[in-house]
């Protein structure tokens, strides 16, 4: 037998009643009013409303500021952090790739190079240089510096800020997830994050057209086209989508366009309704699996004269007319 | 007459035109303490403006999905005993608080009409009327999921959206197919098309069986 969201709850406590509105459940509803009364929660119907009410509104108040705070400004935070960690720790394992060359005439450049001098480092006793000491005083047990410690202490940093890195890709797949679930469905979390980062919130990418969001983050590419140097770019972040990079490149930029045209209505439901709506999806693997289909050979008989020189005739899809980026064009974003 | 108690003509600047007395909530035009119900902005407004036959009679307990921020809610509010307004998004919740700041029969609730168990430990059984204006896809399981809050003699009201199920097909055919789905809870009373004034919806009332 379910329990009505005031069992347990003190009546003038409308705090304690908003978390049971929201946290609590029930298999079916039941006389709510009469039963509160019987339990002695509310003198009379007219008192319970009243405390429901306040209850409600406080409970609905909450559970929406919630979810703005959790809201696109700290994906776009995130993301951008995440972004700043990766760069800045593969800058200092590359310094630390020179450094180490110098005295050891071995070479690895990554992030994992790094935690392999850290796990020698500590093997062999070498005091790694932690981030209280500084480059020219003495270490904690009062011995100087040596350049194996230095180089260490910098090899343990890129292993730290790599980790919080991931640490950050973390927060952003979750939070991508809340603000925007439709469009972290269909770009991924951290594309999608990157997305809200280029328009600058979820509202300007919601009224951006597709055509726009198929090139954020190729604006130089696309100013040089407008100046007349360049051809038009075909794809910006939206590269990194496995659905553009997995298509032949001279089907990217129909894969491009046909993806970016789902993010923009992915972000548009997200902005206006917030529900998901796992259609499109489905819609989204349908048209890229035709595109891909296209010319590959296998098209029984139609696609034999449908190389990419057959540009400008496009088959079947009808929203390739107006074909712009052009396909078969190398990529323009530099 | 088919108008609930408390829904009223009422003469703005010259014409006759749908009302409710309450607080105003989004800058309708009052007269005497009637406020404006627009049927253009409001399926339900659209409905007793067509002269459909709701099953509301005033100082009913009320069930409305999709309240977003709570236009039409609000005017429901003015005449019932209860209305529990459940609305899914966040964005809409600041005007939907508003309006149940002024009116104490407004209960609202941010959550998913598809999830009834969410809600059903506060909303209570019996009711006269589901008023449901969802966009979402399914919008008949939606009807059928909330049956349970609704008495035996209750009502569905339902403004079926058939942009919402699939944007490719006829609305008629959505429609036929939403119906015979309802079918499987409810007996069908009536159905209209609210065509001009919202385009592809099919106003449904219903009672369940």
């Amino acid at each position: 037998m379910s329990e009505g969201w005031f069992a347990g709850v003190e009546p003038d406590d409308p705090e304690a009643g908003a978390a049971a509105i929201r946290d609590g459940r029930a298999d079916a509803p039941a006389d709510w009013p009469g039963l509160a009364v019987e339990a002695g929660f509310a003198d009379d119907s007219r008192e319970y409303y009243a405390r429901l009410r306040a209850a409600a509104i406080e409970a609905a108040r909450t559970a929406a500021a919630e979810r703005e705070r959790a809201d696109d400004r700290q994906a776009i935070h995130a993301v951008r952090a995440m972004d700043d960690a990766e760069r800045t720790a593969n800058e200092l394992a590359e310094r630390v790739a020179e450094w180490s060359a110098s005295r050891y005439g071995e070479s690895g450049t990554d992030v994992e190079y790094c935690r392999e001098l850290v796990r020698r480092a500590d093997a062999g006793g070498v005091a790694a240089e932690g981030p209280d000491a500084s480059a020219t005083a003495p270490t904690a047990d009062g011995t100087p510096p040596t350049a194996d410690g230095a180089l260490a202490g910098l090899a343990a940093r890129v292993v730290e800020l790599d980790a919080e890195a991931d640490r950050l890709r973390a927060f952003v797949e979750h939070t991508a997830g809340a603000v925007a679930p439709n469009l972290a469905a269909l770009a991924g979390p951290v594309l999608g994050a990157r997305l809200l980062a280029l328009a600058g919130s979820l509202e300007s990418l919601a009224k951006k057209p597709s055509g726009t969001i198929q090139v954020l983050g190729a604006e130089e590419a696309l100013f040089a086209h407008l100046r007349g140097a360049a051809p038009s770019p075909k794809h910006g972040v939206v590269y990194t989508h496995e659905y553009v990079r997995s298509t032949r490149p001279e089907e990217r930029g129909s894969a491009a366009r046909a993806l970016a045209g789902k993010l923009a209505i992915a972000a548009r439901i997200d902005y206006y309704a917030g529900d998901r709506r796992p259609a499109l999806e489905r819609e989204l693997d349908e048209r890229i699996a035709r595109i891909q289909a296209r010319g590959d050979g296998s098209g029984g008989g139609t696609g034999a004269t449908d190389g990419p020189e057959s540009n400008g005739n496009d088959e079947g899809d009808g929203d390739d007319s107006g074909d712009r980026p052009a396909d078969g064009r190398p990529p323009g974003d530099g | 007459m088919t108008l609930p108690e408390g829904v009223a003509y009422r003469e703005f600047d010259g014409a006759e035109r749908l009302a409710t007395r309450g607080t105003p909530a989004y800058g309708e035009p009052v007269v005497d303490g009637w406020r404006v119900w627009d049927a253009g902005r409001s399926k339900l407004g659209a409905m007793f403006d067509a002269g459909i036959d709701t099953g509301l009679s005033g100082s009913d307990g009320v069930l409305y999905l999709g309240a977003a921020n709570g236009t039409t809610a609000s005017h429901v509010a003015d005449f019932a005993r209860v209305v529990y307004a459940v609305e899914f998004a966040a964005r809409p919740m600041d005007d939907l608080l508003d309006a149940a700041a002024a009116r104490e029969t407004l209960v609202p609730l941010l959550n998913d009409a598809r999830q009834p168990d969410t809600y059903a430990h506060v909303v209570e059984n019996g009711l006269d009327a589901v008023v449901q204006d969802v966009a979402t896809r399914g919008q008949a399981q939606v009807a059928l999921a909330n049956r349970q809050f609704l008495a035996d003699d209750g009502r569905l009201v339902a403004a079926l959206k058939a942009r919402s199920e699939d944007v490719t097909r006829e609305p008629g055919a959505i429609f036929g197919d939403a119906l015979a789905e309802l079918r499987e809870g409810y007996e069908v009373l009536d159905t209209r098309r609210l065509d001009p004034r919202h385009d592809d919806h099919l106003a449904v009332v219903a009672r369940p069986r």
